[in-house]
């Protein structure tokens, strides 16, 4: 079972690898989207401290949508996901691996990048801290539940727009307590409820999400 | 041992063909036949537990093979219409996580020689977006050449975009896997010879909706 986690994340990650130009783009664009805002609403420092940890949340979350695309539509495609549905080991497994890499590739650079967004909203250096840490345990539930919607379209005409309208309602609790451990420890009351919150969400997405897409991916295929 | 017990798939409306049973045993092949659109690859994917059929049941070893997925899975190859190959990855690499998700040793020595009985094994690093489509099939078939502990194959047009080496290569890898005890099911529209104890025919005209109806 691990040797099969293990295989499916090399593929994806090797294929990644392969194609650096897709990762490269949803970074581009979480930096671009996030530097935006500065440049529109113009320098006052208190406002944009006041409004950055939403506006870096909600960039990671649009820069994670736009990747789902490419979950299992490719291999849809190519028939490799009708393999994976054959392989004798728990489908579950399978797409945990695929949800991983989908972390690995398109979460965690916007976790390793935010900091330095941060900097233009003009963050204290505690507040960054904890951006950074949550979305360290926030991005990988939109990875979980993105994959529950990228499979539930998986086949489907225009399917991008239908992810959006099935994903985003369900990542605005995620964005609540993730933009706002930010905005509590800015006000001082300190960001620990938030981050239990988001770390109870990260938990029962991992329990759930894996055997949803899975379930998901099997309707779909018949 | 296979069995299909009175199979009936529709698609949307259409019903493809009902009342359909057949038995297959150890060292048999099973040709599907039926004219374009009779339902063959529908067959096939309903034999394989990916599309679960309107009504009737499919038992492997006496047991339905939607109790017991995973372990079914494990005793079978499929291979579609489809070569399931990832344009980014080398041929070896493909072969590799095929073998790896189907829980076989993914060795690269091995690999090789897979790829080796199709004559193949020079494009081994070179990423399969470069193949050409019978090159790309034979990648796909190489799994073959590593399955034959594997009891059943089944086969949607395995003999598409081959050229006469290959056709030749792949028959005599049939024949070996049922002199063993393999089983083989797959459809084709070439005439093919596969020395089989026992070769069984499905004509899918023959099941169609609208004969029934007449």
């Amino acid at each position: 079972m691990i040797r099969t986690l293990g295989w499916v994340l090399r593929r994806d990650l090797l294929l990644v690898f392969r194609r650096r130009g897709d990762v490269i783009n949803a970074l581009v664009f979480f930096v671009i989207v996030v530097s935006l805002f500065p440049l529109g609403v113009g320098p006052e420092a208190s406002q944009l401290r006041n409004m950055a940890p939403g506006v870096l949340w909600v960039s990671a979350l649009l820069a994670c949508m736009l990747s789902l695309a490419r979950l299992f539509a490719p291999d849809h495609q190519d028939g490799t996901l009708e393999q994976m549905l054959l392989a004798g080991e728990p489908l579950v497994v399978i797409v945990l691996g695929k949800i991983m890499a989908h972390w690995l590739v398109s979460g965690l650079p916007l976790v390793l990048i935010a900091p330095l967004l941060g900097l233009q909203f003009d963050l204290p250096a505690d507040a960054l801290a904890v951006l950074c840490f949550s979305l360290l345990i926030g991005t990988p539930v939109l990875s979980l539940i993105g994959a529950v919607g990228a499979a539930l379209t998986l086949g489907v005409r225009g399917s991008g727009a239908l992810v959006a309208l099935l994903v985003l309602p369900l990542y605005v609790p995620v964005l609540i307590f993730g933009a706002g451990s930010v905005g509590a420890t800015a006000s001082g009351t300190g960001a620990e409820a938030h981050l239990l919150l988001l770390g109870g969400f990260l938990a029962l997405a991992l329990v759930l999400a894996p055997w949803a897409s899975a379930a998901a991916l099997r309707i779909a295929m018949e | 041992m296979l069995e299909g017990r009175q199979l009936e798939c529709t698609r949307g409306e259409r019903r493809l063909f009902s009342d359909l049973s057949f038995k297959l045993d150890r060292g048999q092949l099973l040709r599907v036949a039926g004219a374009n659109g009779s339902g063959k690859t529908s067959l096939l994917r309903i034999m394989c537990g990916l599309v679960a059929p309107s009504t009737g049941e499919l038992l492997w070893q006496g047991r339905s093979i939607r109790a017991e997925r995973e372990e079914y899975s494990r005793n079978l190859v499929f291979i579609g219409h489809l070569n399931a190959l990832k344009d980014d990855l080398t041929a070896l690499e493909n072969l590799q996580v095929a073998a790896a998700l189907a829980g076989l040793p993914a060795g690269a020595a091995r690999m090789l020689t897979g790829l080796d009985r199709f004559g193949i094994a020079h494009c081994a690093e070179l990423p399969a977006k470069v193949l050409s489509q019978g090159q790309r099939r034979r990648v796909a078939l190489a799994r073959l050449a590593l399955s034959d502990a594997v009891p059943l194959w089944i086969l949607d047009e395995p003999f598409s975009a081959l050229d006469v080496g290959a056709v030749v290569e792949l028959e005599r890898l049939l024949a070996s896997h049922l002199a063993s005890g393999g089983m083989v099911v797959l459809t084709t529209h070439q005439e093919v010879e596969v020395v089989a104890q026992t070769v069984l025919r499905v004509d899918l005209d023959r099941y169609s909706a609208a004969l029934l109806a007449a």
